[in-house]
């Protein structure tokens, strides 16, 4: 929780820095992109969170974003399957509620089939989910003969319309001036004097439901505690009656099934899927999150808050590089820093502790 | 005792921690060729004191004096060079490689950086020689046996051309036999002059080994014992500071129904025997033998960690099929495990959640959530009626002691209320005052109707709290010893396989 309080600390700070050198960062369409991205990358962050604090780690989550937006894409517009030695030749149209069932439970196998890699045939997980990453991809390229998938073209646009809204459109908080809150709005109406329109991505209403599910779950329930105590130490959660394998397999279950939601939303979002380079490293900007968030990649530690405050702290960063005039070429690097900081600055205050620890006992 | 110009001479040695001073004012000599044993309870000093003459920390204040001059050690490489060795109760050896990488590691011969193996070699078998020990120094270490490896440890301090060895509990996790062997060597060190500093908690080894005993209490001398006033009363009453007559002795209660019964048990470790026994309701039963005998894999293969081959396991009257630990402990089955950093605690979390553990999924609401309410009254219940030393129930068991810690796992599992506690060295690495209190506790248990098994090295142990002992010889059941039939010498004949042999 302190660890939370301290990256929101310098998100805050960065942010300062950021909307005093370039009058384009407060802008309320800025605030909007900022907020919609770092929602969406918070949903994935969760995912891997907890794989990380079982202990774990998952590198295909990339890969998993792109399968299941280029799914829904081939879904929703019929998908013709030809494999000729198989004799196979069949064509799948869905409605959106079945395609979106299919493309989640897809991602929830996948998620489980790297599960019981880890627990029962005791792989490693980095071996595992790095075979993941590599045929994912290649099977979304295979599947959609590397052409860009969206849901442009009348047909699907029509029949996606209300899904679309309601998952990363957007809802009007502020218009002309007025500050539109729902219910409220009809008592009175507040004039604001500073921003003209301001709408809320309903992503970031995603990831404030799913991190308060996700943190309560981790926090509240037995289970959350059984997967921070394995995290720590598997052996002697095992030796505690904990059935760790299917804990574990929980872990992975969730971070490929929150991958495979986070995917469906990023495609809709993009409009435009490009099998070999959709989601494309984003496994590496969650696991950042998650790390910069306070996880540890040694397991058993981690707050949601913490994580979710990370992807926004990635996605600032990057937003003010960016409008700070720092070359595009710079922008991985600077991410690259300031986690590296980050990450250092908290090991040190994990020794200060130690060491005053040590005084006063 | 001491000759004119002893080898090592300890002066008012002092040296603090934040809020402890762990050595006050402390005096030792050591004479060529003599083997010192220091003994006192955890925390009494011992530690730093070994540390301090190995180079791994700069006393405050006082001096050493090596040869009658001052040294200084800054680090373990300078005590190395001045011919004192520390030889950890962990040992540090490099499983992956072989003896002889071993026994030069650090200091390997070689020409422009490439190994001069050979040299190494003959290195090796000179060194392995010294400690008698019959291996290849082309064996890997990782395939020798824990004594083998001890040995070797030896070795290596001696390839040094070490004066001073200093061992810290070496026989910790040595047979009977191996701790003979190591008895065998130390004396052929002394032949040669090497001079000992010999640490253990085992005082029937201390008086087997030992020349002269020191022992210390809250960080000052606490007294000294010369080669004819070594026994067992003395050290104990020196270490804890008080005369030792209420040395634990129990009562035993009058046994009651099976509660556990094993029915041709076979473990995976071994799979050639059959193991039938049971323990009763108030019965607290012991199973001696030597490492390596199988005892933690009956255990273990009882609680479901490593499930067994074959055999029936029942649980008061009833038949029950245990594939992982949590049959065992809806069966009503606890296990205090052997290591209990690696396999008891979740040594980050606190003494409150290690406490809820195993216990979380009986006291769940609504099936999935924890009870905080019921988390925090149980820890505090458990942590006032064992005793757990402990700051805070939040404070994470890592910072406690290593018997408070033991009384931790203790704790998570009395707190399921178990009809059958089954124990794995239950008092390892815990000082004398803890290892009274654990006692105490697991007959309170039996006296409250569960059954006891436990599994012990220590002779001593198993001689004060077991009604009854099962002995064990290389995975199978030796004999069984009645209270009556009780003692050292039949335990080890069952235990060494001499069958048939009634002492």
């Amino acid at each position: 929780m302190k660890k939370a309080l301290a990256i929101g600390a310098l998100l805050i700070v960065i942010s300062a820095a950021a909307s005093l050198k370039s009058p384009d960062f407060l802008t309320a369409a800025n605030i909007q992109n900022n907020v919609n991205w770092s929602s969406l990358w918070g949903i994935l962050a969760i995912g891997s969170a907890f794989v990380i604090i079982a202990g774990g780690i998952d590198l295909s989550i990339g890969s998993v974003v792109c399968l299941s937006g280029c799914l829904l894409s081939l879904l929703l517009h019929g998908w013709h399957i030809r494999i000729g030695w198989l004799g196979l030749d069949t064509e799948l149209k869905f409605g959106v509620p079945a395609a979106l069932t299919f493309v989640l439970v897809v991602a929830a196998l996948l998620g489980l089939g790297h599960g019981l890699l880890i627990t029962k045939l005791r792989l490693q997980p980095f071996v595992v989910t790095l075979c993941g990453l590599l045929l994912y991809r290649g099977f979304s390229r295979w599947i959609t003969d590397e052409q860009t998938q969206g849901f442009g073209d009348d047909d699907v646009a029509a029949l996606i319309e209300r899904f679309h809204d309601w998952t990363v459109g957007t809802i009007p908080l502020i218009e002309d001036f007025e500050l539109r809150i729902p219910f409220v709005q009809r008592l009175f109406t507040v004039r604001t004097p500073f921003v003209q329109e301001f709408h809320l991505p309903i992503p970031f209403l995603i990831v404030v439901a799913l991190g308060l599910v996700a943190g309560g779950f981790l926090h509240w329930t037995i289970y959350g505690r059984y997967l921070l105590a394995l995290g720590r130490n598997e052996q002697a959660a095992r030796y505690s009656g904990i059935a760790t394998d299917r804990m574990v397999i929980v872990a992975y279950v969730l971070c490929s099934l929150i991958a495979g939601f986070g995917g469906v939303l990023l495609a809709l979002e993009i409009n435009s899927v490009q099998p070999s380079s959709f989601g494309a490293g984003w496994e590496l900007t969650a696991i950042a999150a998650a790390v910069l968030g306070g996880c540890s990649l040694r397991g058993g530690e981690g707050s949601i808050l913490g994580v979710i405050i990370g992807a926004a702290l990635i996605r600032v960063i990057l937003n003010a590089t960016f409008l700070l005039g720092v070359p595009d070429t710079l922008a991985d690097a600077t991410t690259g820093l300031v986690i590296l900081l980050g990450v250092i600055a908290d090991e040190l205050f994990h020794r200060l502790a130690a060491r005053r620890r040590l005084r006063s006992a | 005792m001491a000759s004119p110009s002893p080898l090592l001479r300890v002066e008012a040695l002092d040296k603090s921690f934040p809020g402890v001073r762990a050595l006050d004012g402390v005096n030792l000599t050591l004479a060529r060729g003599e083997v010192l044993a220091v003994i006192g309870e955890n925390g009494a000093g011992k530690s730093t004191l070994m540390k301090i003459l190995a180079g791994v920390q700069l006393p405050d204040g006082g001096r050493i004096l090596l040869d009658d001059r001052p040294i200084r050690c800054h680090s373990v490489h300078e005590a190395l060079r001045l011919g004192i060795v520390l030889i950890h109760q962990e040992l540090n050896l490099a499983e992956n490689l072989d003896v002889a990488a071993n026994i030069s590691l650090g200091r390997e011969a070689h020409v422009l950086g490439f190994l001069r193996s050979r040299a190494m070699r003959a290195e090796a078998r000179r060194a392995l020689k010294l400690v008698g020990l019959d291996v290849s120094p082309r064996k890997r270490v990782g395939d020798l046996t824990i004594g083998q490896r001890q040995m070797v440890e030896i070795a290596k301090a001696l390839a040094t051309n070490a004066r001073i060895l200093i061992m810290d509990e070496p026989t910790s996790s040595l047979s009977r036999h191996e701790t003979e062997t190591l008895f065998g060597v130390i004396r052929n060190l002394k032949a040669q002059g090497v001079s000992v500093i010999y640490i253990s908690h085992r005082l029937g080894e201390v008086r087997a080994v030992a020349d002269r005993v020191v022992a210390l209490r809250d960080g000052k001398n606490a007294g000294e014992l010369l080669r004819g006033e070594i026994d067992e009363r003395r050290m104990v009453s020196l270490m804890i500071g008080r005369d030792a007559s209420g040395w634990y002795r129990r009562e035993p209660l009058p046994a009651g129904e099976p509660l556990l019964e094993v029915r041709d048990l076979a473990t995976q470790a071994h799979r050639r025997h059959r193991l039938s026994f049971q323990v009763r309701r108030g019965e607290i039963v012991g199973i001696a033998g030597l490492v390596g005998a199988g005892r933690t894999e009956l255990l273990e293969a009882i609680f479901g960690v490593t499930p067994p081959a074959a055999g029936t396991i029942c649980v008061a009257g009833r038949p029950v099929r245990i594939r992982h630990p949590i049959d065992a402990i809806c069966a009503g089955l606890a296990l205090l495990p052997e290591d209990r950093k690696l396999q008891g605690l979740v040594l980050e979390m606190s003494v409150r959640q290690n406490i809820s553990l195993p216990g979380l999924f009986r006291t769940r609401l609504a099936g999935m959530f924890l009870n905080f309410r019921r988390e925090r009254s149980d820890a505090a219940s458990l942590i006032s009626s064992l005793r757990i030393r402990t700051p805070q129930a939040t404070t994470p068991v890592q910072l406690l002691s290593g018997g408070n810690q033991q009384k931790t796992v203790l704790a998570k599992w009395l707190n399921l209320r178990p009809r059958v506690l089954l124990l794995d060295e239950p008092t390892r690495g815990v000082d004398i005052g803890a290892k009274e209190e654990i006692y105490r506790l697991l007959e309170q248990a039996a006296r409250e109707g569960a059954a006891i098994l436990f599994v012990s090295s220590e002779m001593q142990e198993v001689l004060t709290l077991a009604d009854r002992v099962l002995v064990m010889h290389q995975g199978a059941l030796a004999g069984q010893l009645t209270r009556e039939q009780l003692s050292e010498e039949a335990v080890m004949h069952l235990a060494t396989g001499q069958v048939g042999t009634t002492p």
